[in-house]
C-alpha cells in the first residue's frame, strides 16, 4: 500500500466520523494554540524589555538601594541624596548623573487634574543621562534652578494633554501636590507598556522634591559614562565612593548589559513556564487521540480481520492506523497554529507578543510526535489481531 | 515448481488446540489432494473441524503438524506476513457473511485485494469494473453494501475473490445467509467459474448445496471420510 493510498484511507476514516474526529482534534488544537500564544506573549515581553533597556544606552549604570535580590531596600533605604552628590563629585570628569526621588502625586491646572502621575525629583543632567527623556517643547530646568530649589517642572505628554489640550503650557503655573510650579518644558512622547503610562510624569529639581516630600532617600541613581570605554572606571569610582559610607549589601549596581541579561533570563523562564503549562494541555490532547484510536481499532476489528484475510500485512494495518492518528493530531495542530498566530498578531497590536518561528515549528513537531506516540499503541494492537478472531468479532 | 496438476496437497495435517493443560485435537492426520479444476465440497456437522479445515486451507491458521503444499509452495510453516502474501496471491475468499466493508462502494470493496497486491490505481479500477459487470452488477458499482440485496452483496464478494486472479476460490458457507433463489444464483456462478478453470473448495453443512460439488468429502471428529460421489453434473 503506498503512501497516497494510506492518506486517502485515513482521510476517509476521519471524515466518516466527523463529530468524533472534530472533538479529538480540538484537544490538540487547544494545546498547540496555547503553546503558540503563550510563548508569543513571553517572547514579546522579552524583546520589548530588552529593547527598552538597550535604548538606554550601553554606557548607563543604575545604582539601586539594597543588595542584589534582598528585601532590604523595602525595609530601609540607605541610599541618600548625599551619596549621589559624592558620586557626582567623584565622577565629575568621567560621567553625568542624576538621582531619582519618586513620588505618586496629583497635578492640577485650574479645575483639570492628572491623578497618579509619577513625580521625579532629578538633577538638571537628567535628559543627558536617561535616553528616553527627550524635550519636545521648552527646555529642561537648569543647574541653577536645581541648586536654588526653584519650583519649576517639566511635564510628560499625558499630563500635557490632560491639563492643556493642545494649548501652550510653557510658563503656566500648575499644582504638583499642594505647591505651585512653573512649567519650563514638555517631554516628548515615550509610550505605554502593559497598561503603565510612561508619559504620565513630571520632573522637578531634586532639591525641591526633597523639601516637598520630606525625604533624602533616593529610589535610584542613574549614571551615564561620557563614553562606553569609561564604564569600568566609572563603576570603580562609584564603588569607591559608596563603600566609604555603605556596605555592599546596602546598594546594587546594574549596567544596561547586566540588566538586560537578568531580565532576559527572567522573561525566558517565564516563556518556558508558560510553554510548559501549554504543553500539558497538548499532552492531554494526545491522550484523547490515543483513546479515540483505541475505540476506532475496537470498532473496526472486523474490518482489520477482513483486510488481513485479503492480504494486508501487519505493517499495512499498523501504518493505516498510525497515519490516521497522525492525521488527526496534525490537523488539530495546523488549526491550532493558524488560530494561535492570528491571536498572537491581534495581541501584538494591543499589548506585546512576537510569534517566534521556533514555537510554530515546535508546535507542529509536537503534534506529529503526539500522533505517532499516542497512535502507536492502538496501531500495534490492531496489527497484532489474528485474522480469524477479528473476522469472527461482532 | 508448479508443473504438477495438484493445487492442494495436504499430508498428515493435524491441528491441536491447547487451553491450559487440556489438548483438543481438532484435525487428525488429514491427507487431501485437490487437482486443478476440481470442485470439492467439504461437509460436516458443527464441531467436526470444518472451520479449522477452512482456516488452514485458507492460510488463516497454521497446522500443528503436517505438510501443506499450495500451488507448488510449502505453506505449512509460514509466518503471518508470508501467509498474508500467499493468501493475497493464491486464494479468493467467499464468506457466509459477505464481509464487505460497509463504508466502501461495491467497486472499492472489489479493489481491496489489488491494493495489497500493489496493482496500479487505473488498472485495478478497470479490472474491478469489468468483474462487477461480468457478474451483472454494472448498475451497482457505486452502491454501498447496505443498498444492495444479499445476493448482490455475495456477487460483489465473488468479484473481490477474483480480483487477483487466484486459481483457488475458497467458499465458506456462501449460501448460508441467502434465500434459495439467491443461493442458487451464487452456486451457478461458482459452477460457471469452475467451468472456466477455477478450482473451487466449498465448505458447507447444507447437504443439497454440498451435493452440487463434483467431489465430496466429509469431516467427522477431525477425520476425513471420502464420500463416493461422482455426481452427474447438470
Amino acid at each position: 500500500m503506498n503512501f497516497e493510498e494510506l492518506l486517502t484511507l485515513a482521510f476517509r476514516a476521519i471524515i466518516g466520523n466527523k463529530l468524533r474526529s472534530f472533538l479529538t482534534t480540538l484537544g490538540i488544537t487547544i494545546g498547540v494554540f496555547a503553546i503558540i500564544v503563550l510563548v508569543s506573549i513571553g517572547s514579546g515581553l522579552q524583546s520589548y524589555i530588552t529593547n527598552q533597556i538597550t535604548s538606554l544606552g550601553s554606557n548607563v549604570i543604575f545604582v539601586t538601594p539594597g543588595g542584589s535580590g534582598g528585601l532590604g531596600a523595602l525595609l530601609s533605604n540607605k541610599l541618600s541624596l548625599q551619596d549621589w552628590k559624592n558620586i557626582q563629585r567623584k565622577t565629575i570628569s568621567t560621567a553625568k548623573s542624576t538621582p531619582e526621588i519618586r513620588q505618586l502625586d496629583t497635578l492640577k491646572y485650574k479645575n483639570l487634574k492628572s491623578k497618579g502621575a509619577f513625580v521625579f525629583g532629578v538633577s538638571s543632567s537628567y535628559p543627558q543621562v536617561v535616553a528616553t527623556a527627550k524635550i519636545s517643547e521648552g527646555s529642561f530646568f537648569t543647574a541653577g534652578q536645581e541648586q536654588s530649589g526653584s519650583n519649576v517642572v517639566v511635564i510628560g505628554q499625558t499630563v500635557f494633554v490632560k491639563l492643556f489640550k493642545d494649548q501652550n503650557a510653557i510658563g503656566k503655573r500648575i499644582f504638583v501636590g499642594n505647591k505651585l510650579y512653573t512649567i519650563v518644558g514638555v517631554f516628548a512622547k515615550i509610550g505605554s507598556f502593559a497598561g503603565v503610562d510612561a508619559d504620565n510624569i513630571a520632573a522637578i529639581p531634586v532639591e525641591t522634591a526633597s523639601v516637598q516630600y520630606g525625604t533624602t532617600s533616593v529610589s535610584r541613581i542613574d549614571i551615564a559614562a561620557n563614553n562606553p570605554d569609561l564604564l569600568p572606571i566609572v563603576l570603580r569610582q562609584i564603588n569607591q565612593t559608596l563603600l566609604k559610607k555603605l556596605t555592599s549589601d546596602d546598594y546594587s549596581i546594574q549596567t544596561a548589559d547586566s540588566l538586560s541579561s537578568t531580565i532576559s533570563s527572567i522573561t525566558g523562564m517565564l516563556s518556558l513556564a508558560l510553554g510548559g503549562i501549554a504543553a500539558i494541555s497538548l499532552l492531554v490532547g494526545g491522550i484523547g487521540v490515543a483513546n479515540i484510536m483505541l475505540v476506532s481499532v475496537t470498532e473496526r476489528t472486523k474490518e482489520i480481520g477482513l483486510r488481513k484475510a485479503l492480504g494486508a500485512k501487519r505493517n499495512d494495518i499498523l501504518k493505516q492506523f498510525l497515519i490516521e492518528a497522525v492525521m488527526l493530531s496534525v490537523t488539530g495542530g495546523v488549526v491550532g497554529i493558524i488560530l494561535g498566530m492570528g491571536v498572537s498578531i491581534i495581541i501584538a497590536i494591543l499589548l506585546v507578543s512576537t510569534v517566534t518561528p521556533w514555537s510554530v515549528i515546535l508546535a507542529f513537531g509536537f503534534s506529529v510526535a503526539i500522533g505517532v506516540i499516542f497512535g502507536m499503541a492502538p496501531a500495534i494492537r490492531a496489527s497484532k489481531l489474528s485474522p480469524i478472531d477479528a473476522l469472527r468479532y461482532e | 515448481m508448479k508443473t504438477t496438476d495438484e493445487i492442494i496437497r495436504m499430508t498428515n495435517i493435524t491441528k491441536v488446540y491447547s487451553t491450559g493443560d487440556v489438548e483438543t485435537v481438532v484435525l487428525k492426520d488429514i491427507d487431501l489432494v485437490v487437482k486443478r479444476g476440481d470442485f470439492l465440497g467439504i461437509t460436516g456437522r458443527s464441531g467436526s473441524g470444518k472451520s479449522t479445515m477452512m482456516h488452514i486451507l485458507g492460510l488463516l491458521d497454521t497446522p500443528t503438524k503436517g505438510e501443506y503444499i499450495l500451488n507448488g509452495t510449502d505453506v505449512s510453516k509460514l509466518d503471518e506476513d508470508e501467509q498474508a502474501f500467499q493468501r493475497n496471491k493464491e486464494i479468493g475468499f467467499v464468506f457466509q457473511q459477505f464481509n464487505l466493508l460497509p463504508k466502501l462502494s461495491a467497486l472499492e470493496n472489489v479493489i481491496l485485494p489489488a491494493i495489497y497486491a500493489g496493482m496500479k490505481n487505473k488498472e485495478r479500477t478497470e479490472k474491478a469494473d469489468m468483474l462487477l459487470t461480468m457478474l451483472g452488477l454494472a448498475d451497482h458499482l457505486h452502491k454501498r453494501p447496505n443498498q444492495m440485496s444479499g445476493g448482490q452483496q455475495q456477487r460483489v464478494a465473488i468479484a473481490r475473490a477474483l480480483m487477483n486472479d487466484p486459481e483457488l476460490i475458497l467458499a465458506d458457507e456462501p449460501t448460508g445467509n441467502l434465500d434459495t433463489k439467491s443461493g442458487d444464483d451464487v452456486m451457478n456462478t461458482l459452477k460457471q467459474l469452475n467451468k472456466e478453470g477455477k478450482t473451487i473448495v466449498l465448505i458447507t453443512h447444507e447437504h443439497d448445496i454440498a451435493m452440487q460439488a463434483k467431489k465430496l468429502i466429509q469431516l467427522e471428529d477431525g477425520m476425513l471420510i471420502h464420500k463416493e460421489k461422482q455426481k452427474v453434473r447438470v
